[in-house]
């Protein structure tokens, strides 16, 4: 630790890589669980980063870096208590939540908007139902619609037109 | 060990910087009490030598409570020290506790004499404010120093390191406080520095437990 402080990368990199089996060992003792183990580890290698210039070449380095360790694990227990009391785990309870926002005939209001194009369309001419699939229900361009079908661009636009006419009426008429 | 704190550790070699370990809490608490005398021999060219001298020896609860209060003052800023290290206990913060019962209750034998003794001078409501002032206003960059030295370590409970950094700074306005106050302490008097005590620790240790926590020396 003494080199590190000098500036000593290669030093310093090899006593963070032998700390880890220490700070290991440390945490686990104090009870932290084993899925937060790394947390505590690469929280206690921050602060060690950090409190660098703390450390007293005269004192034992080990025992300053368990009191750091210590401290970390220490931390994050409080943490995880104060979420365990705030936070209850009842996936069943968030399920069976209603949400009271949600408008419960909007749904049913849809469906039936659905079938009323749905009947609407069959009932359309055959060239004018051509136009309405290609065009608007499967997005494709006048230029694949037209070589799909064998149809000229304008017959198709001329038949897209009339068809979205004859469905205005006939939801106008509907409603 | 997973691959994230692989990462870490070569990224925490590759930024590593040299440091020049820090010097005992003992060394800078001497340090920032030099401060504290150079301030104090600087307010003594203004005040009446003399008449303090006096009021000091006339009657032993006054020099009771500066010895308290100086006493505090140089326990605290050694709790401060200590605590900002990140491997020393937090019972540190018991340290001034008996120099500030020396403080307080001498402080107190002060106040009551001025209503057993009749003819003591009371301090009137204008004089307290200017105690009030003074004492806050001289612990702002008694505390700023102390807050410059203490960052250049790593505290790992900035609250409580602060609140020990405040109530030395405090104790040093107050003691310093002694070159201007012509009189004895009274109930409001005792009142308004204790006032002036806490607004200096309770701020203190909401600024400075922040200033503590974003120092990050040598990253």
């Amino acid at each position: 630790m003494a080199a590190a402080q000098a500036g000593d990368r290669v030093a310093y990199e090899t006593l963070l890589r032998d700390c880890v089996p220490f700070i290991v060992s440390i945490v686990r003792r104090q009870g932290v669980p084993s899925d937060r183990v790394d947390d505590v580890v690469q929280e206690a290698l921050l602060t060690v980063h950090r409190a660098r210039a703390t450390y007293d070449p005269q004192r034992s380095f080990e025992a300053w870096l368990r009191v750091i360790v210590e401290r970390r694990a220490i931390d994050l227990l409080r943490q995880l208590r104060r979420h365990g009391t705030r936070e209850v785990h009842a996936p069943l309870a968030v399920e069976c939540h209603a949400d009271e926002a949600a408008d419960t005939s909007a749904g049913i209001e849809y469906a039936e908007r659905v079938k009323r194009i749905d009947t609407a369309l069959t009932e359309l001419p055959r060239r004018q139902r051509e136009a309405v699939h290609h065009l608007l229900l499967d997005e494709r361009s006048l230029k694949e619609a037209a070589a799909i079908t064998g149809r000229s661009r304008g017959s198709l636009k001329v038949s897209l037109h009339r068809a979205l006419n004859a469905l205005r009426a006939r939801m106008d008429h509907g409603d | 060990m997973d691959d994230s704190t692989d990462r870490l550790i070569g990224a925490l070699s590759a930024s590593l910087r040299p440091v020049r370990p820090l010097p005992s809490p003992a060394l800078r608490t001497l340090i920032w009490l030099i401060l504290v005398a150079a301030i104090a021999a600087a307010l003594a060219m203004f005040a009446n030598d003399t008449a303090m001298w006096h009021r000091m020896t006339a009657v032993p609860d006054m020099w009771l409570a500066v010895l308290g209060s100086i006493a505090t003052m140089t326990t605290a800023a050694f709790a401060a020290f200590e605590l900002s290290l990140p491997d020393r206990s937090r019972a540190w913060v018991f340290l001034p506790l008996p120099a500030t019962a020396l403080w307080v209750g001498a402080s107190g034998l002060g106040c009551l004499r001025a209503y057993v003794l009749p003819g003591t001078h009371v301090a009137t409501i204008e004089e307290t404010q200017d105690c009030l002032l003074f004492i806050v206003g001289l612990s702002v960059p008694l505390s700023a120093a102390l807050f410059v030295m203490l960052r250049r370590a790593y505290s790992l409970a900035p609250p409580l390191t602060a609140a020990m950094a405040g109530l030395a700074s405090a104790a040093a306005a107050a003691t310093l406080l002694n070159f201007f106050h012509p009189f004895d302490a009274a109930a409001t008097d005792l009142a308004v520095h204790a006032v002036a005590v806490v607004i200096v620790v309770v701020a203190a240790r909401v600024v400075g437990s922040r200033a503590l926590q974003n120092s990050l020396p040598g990253t």
